[in-house]
Formats: structure tokens, sequence, C-alpha cells
């Protein structure tokens, strides 16, 4: 049931997209050039998806369980860290690099040829150093004070 | 081409869509990347048949749709530099901000999360320097 459920969320989500057409890399690129041709079609797309989440989540706040009877998800931490700041800075720069975020990076593995396996690839390889760099930013804070 | 916005629109409703199933069903929070990462590091092993149904979906599903189209090109760079390091820079930072577009952006700005507005301001900044540096400074993208 609940995988079913999984299965049918990110078949949406990857539908949605390639109907949004955000797995062309261009259009990606175009919406994050304001220097160059812009194509605003990148926030359709997050009105869209915004808009139906908003209702989503007024449902979400009446009910103590999902339709399942699942816990609905804990409350996600308030701060705002270095860590938010500093890894989505990193993130929008590979992003704007390739035109590709996880999402349409997983969504269109099967038609995106070489270069598609070869960016999820290093997404996949720098996921997995993540936690060390996440502890280099961490020791910032408890290293001693020198001068 | 004046048809794209309203693609757009459609495509976001379904991705609106995906990510209340997830959310009212799943009681869980749509994030690409915290759904792959917690399979790569490990964090997310209570939950990994529900996270790899999750990526069966969203990668078997498109393809079914590619006939409707008479091309489907995703124009991607073959720069395989260019490639390994956004990947990499991809890899890294959504996992130290803790989410991705559809995390922060779909799922925490609709929520009104200042995490998720901080989140998506910080990779906008860097998305548009991306394109700065890289196409009109270097011309590599």
């Amino acid at each position: 049931m609940r995988n079913f459920f999984a299965f049918l969320s990110g078949g949406l989500f990857g539908a949605g997209l390639l109907v949004a057409g955000m797995v062309d890399t261009r259009k990606v690129q175009g919406w994050l050039d304001v220097f160059g041709e812009w194509d605003p079609t990148l926030a359709f797309v997050l009105a869209g998806a915004v808009g139906v989440m908003m209702i989503a989540w007024a449902f979400a706040k009446r009910r103590a369980q999902t339709l399942i009877g699942l816990p609905m998800p804990e409350a996600p931490p308030k701060l705002v860290d270095r860590n938010l700041v500093f890894g989505s800075l990193m993130f929008g720069v590979g992003w704007g690099l390739a035109g590709l975020c996880p999402g349409p990076a997983l969504g269109s593995l099967s038609f995106g040829g070489w270069q598609g396996w070869l960016f999820v690839l290093a997404m996949g390889m720098g996921m997995a150093i993540a936690p060390m760099f996440k502890e280099q930013l961490a020791r910032l804070d408890t290293a001693p004070e020198d001068g | 081409m004046e048809q794209d916005w309203i693609w757009g629109l459609v495509g976001g409703l379904m991705i609106g869509l995906g990510a209340a199933i997830y959310l009212l069903v799943n009681g869980r929070i749509m994030g690409a990347s915290g759904i792959l990462g917690g399979l790569v590091d490990g964090s997310g092993r209570d939950s990994t048949s529900e996270r790899f149904a999750f990526l069966a979906g969203l990668v078997a599903i498109p393809p079914l749709l590619v006939p409707l189209y008479q091309v489907v090109d995703t124009k991607v760079t073959s720069n395989i530099a260019v490639l390994v390091i956004a990947g990499l820079l991809v890899g890294i930072g959504t996992r130290i901000a803790n989410g991705c577009t559809s995390g922060h952006g779909v799922c925490g700005i609709s929520r009104f999360s200042l995490r998720g507005i901080t989140a998506t301001v910080f990779y906008l900044i860097g998305g548009g320097l991306a394109l700065i540096v890289g196409r009109h400074l270097l011309g590599v993208i």
C-alpha cells in the first residue's frame, strides 16, 4: 500500500516534470539566465506545484494521521543556518551549470543519454561524500579561535 | 513557445499532486535529493522500500509519456568536466542544505517555511551566478 502510493507519487512527479518541460536543461538554464533570453516557464511550474501543496498542507494540519493511518511528518527544524545557505548556494551553482536538479535528472534517465547517467553518477558520489563536508563545516564552530 | 507556460502550469499541478500524495498518504515530504540521498548514505534505512518505490515511479513513468511528443531531448551538455562538477555540487549541496527544488522549493514554500524560502533564494542566486560565469564570461555552458 505504502509502496504503491510512493510509486504513484514518484510517477506523477516525473510525468509532471516531463509535461512541464523541466527535463529540458535549456529551459531551466533559460530561467536562471537573467542576462540572456529569459524563459519564465519554471515560475509557472513552481506556482502550480506550490498551489496544490498549499491545499495539501492545510488539509494535513487538520489531521493527526495520513489517509492510510501513518503518522504525519514531524515539524521540520526552523533554524536557518550556515549549512542551509552554503549548501543551497553549492546546489544552485551545479543546477545552473548542467540545468539539472535531482528530480529531472532521475526522471530523464531513460531518455537523457549517457550525459544524464554521468550527471546522476556524480550526484550520487556527491551525496555519498556530503557527510564529510558537513563534518568539516561543523568543525568551524568548535575550532578554537586563534588570535 | 507561447504554450510553454500552460504546460508548465499543468506539469506543476501534477508535481504538486505527487507531493500531496506523498504527504497525505505516506506522511512524508517529497524531496528528490532526500529520498535518493537517504539511500546513498544509509540514513534512510528505515524506509528503504518506500524510497525505492518512489524512485522507480520517477524513473519508469516519464518514458511512457515520451511517445506523445515528437522530440524529447534534455539538450544537456556533453562536456564531461561540466557534468561531473555540476553533479558533485548538486549532490553535496543538496545534502548539506537538506533539500533541493522539490523539498525546499515545492514542499517548503507552500507551508511558508523560512528554511524553504531561504534555500530557494540561495539556490536561485547560485544558479544565476553559474549562468553569468559559465555562459557569459567563460562560454562553457
